[in-house]
């Protein structure tokens, strides 16, 4: 067999080379796991922070039913279940675009294993951390605030790290529903062009690309917030 | 209630569409586990033997598989299969295939870590008993570094089993298959995912608790 990477110049029939085709793709792949990281960053760090709080057993029950519900479903029937089922049952639900519905799914997905991540970052934190807090007067919330979460998310970032680059390969299965992501772009292409290989490797490049700089970008942030003297920084963790 | 009809769940439907793809994903799953745990365990032991000509290639095999989305290797797995063997074969067979190879890179980190994590001490008592490392391995350190890891590995098996759901790309009949296939033909196709879903929860949460069962009793005994 020889290759043919002329064939990302050639026209795909709507007046755009595959190689534009596939650069859109490629921002819609960021755009959906950027979203998303989003919504399971924040969702992530609540539910995570709540499943901690001293006192407060229903909310704790709460914050844990949702992490279970979340983990224990396929990301691709989550996805399903946001896209055709959610519509259906709620009508207001219609007026959605589809981009969004997959932002949750996989937003919500994500932020069930973050808010694990945070949980226990929190409570692997020495004990003393809270009571010095408790000495000084603070409230739960300022103690939150001032002494427990900033240290937390230090001590959670190299997991995070992980599970964000694992956010971006999950957005792939987006193309079940029909985002026009890379792989869907890569199914595509393949098809219509017949020079699958060509065209998936240039996709498994570009998504290692983006995986790589994800974990650049942690890793700075990793530098910029040490604590000197506090946490030695290890591996990368994590699945 | 909210509109769903949930008639068309029974034995009958379960027998007829759910059956053969729930068998298929468990098959799936119990073989990418046993072939990854093999292939994983010794990509481990090439990583940590010392030599680069061994290391090299297993850590390039393992950081490249971990960096691609299991949807783009169950698509490259497919497309490249027919020129490998020479003739297409089915898209379960292929399925088999891709997720052992895959699933061996998630094992191999496991299990080097786990390797990594006996002491020592138990490698030169093995080297002053005379063994060679063959046995070594064989018989003091592999199966130490199992039963520790035990719990992560049935763990990542419970991931496996979700990630299962993803021949969908290459349209294998498994689990999720079944339910999909069920709502087409009874005309109640989001009823059949809100199924699916059931499914796939009761499983998996079912066995993350045994897991953390097993978990609680391993940790005793050490």
């Amino acid at each position: 067999m020889t290759w043919d990477w002329q064939v990302f110049l050639t026209d795909d029939g709507s007046g755009r080379t595959y190689l534009e085709w596939m650069l859109e793709a490629w921002r819609w792949t960021l755009a959906v796991a950027a979203s998303s990281w989003v919504v399971a960053i924040a969702v992530g760090a609540v539910v995570g922070t709540v499943r901690t709080l001293p006192g407060r057993p229903v909310l704790v029950a709460l914050g844990n039913a949702w992490v279970e519900l979340f983990r224990n479903i396929p990301l691709l029937v989550q996805i399903f279940l946001w896209y055709f089922v959610v519509p259906k049952i709620f009508p207001a639900f219609q007026q959605v675009p589809g981009f969004v519905l997959v932002v949750f799914a996989l937003g919500f997905f994500t932020s069930a294993r973050i808010a694990e991540q945070v949980r226990a970052g929190i409570q692997s934190l020495p004990k003393g951390q809270s009571y010095a807090a408790m000495a000084m007067g603070f409230t739960t919330a300022q103690s939150y605030r001032y002494v427990i979460l900033p240290m937390a998310f230090r001590i959670i970032l190299p997991p995070l790290t992980s599970e964000s680059m694992n956010l971006l390969k999950n957005s792939s299965v987006a193309f079940a529903v029909s985002i026009a992501e890379l792989t869907m772009f890569a199914m595509q292409a393949q098809e219509e062009t017949s020079r699958g290989i060509e065209i998936y490797i240039a996709v498994t490049g570009l998504y290692a690309l983006s995986a790589f700089a994800v974990n650049r970008v942690f890793a700075q942030i990793e530098k910029r917030m040490r604590v000197p003297g506090f946490i030695v920084s290890g591996g990368t963790g994590g699945h | 209630m909210f509109g769903l009809d949930l008639s068309f769940f029974d034995l009958e439907m379960l027998r007829k569409f759910v059956w053969s793809g729930l068998v298929f994903s468990v098959q799936l799953t119990i073989t990418a586990t046993i072939g990854g745990v093999i292939f994983g365990t010794l990509l481990a032991l090439m990583r940590l033997s010392g030599s680069k000509l061994l290391s090299t290639p297993a850590t390039f095999y393992v950081n490249g598989m971990r960096s691609v989305p299991l949807v783009m290797v169950i698509l490259w797995f497919y497309l490249l299969m027919p020129f490998l063997i020479g003739r297409p074969i089915g898209a379960e067979w292929s399925a088999i295939i891709t997720f052992v190879a895959f699933e061996a890179a998630y094992f191999s980190e496991i299990m080097r870590a786990g390797i990594q994590s006996i002491p020592r001490g138990q490698v030169y008592a093995g080297q002053a008993m005379g063994m060679t490392y063959g046995q070594n391995m064989r018989l003091i350190i592999l199966p130490q570094a199992f039963i520790n890891m035990l719990p992560v590995l049935l763990t990542q098996t419970i991931i496996l089993f979700q990630d299962t759901s993803l021949v969908y790309a290459i349209g294998a009949y498994d689990l999720l298959k079944g339910f999909t296939n069920a709502g087409k033909i009874y005309g109640r196709p989001e009823e059949a995912y809100i199924l699916a879903a059931a499914v796939y929860f009761i499983i998996c949460f079912a066995l993350s608790w045994a897991v953390k069962r097993l978990q609680a009793r391993i940790a005793i005994v050490r």
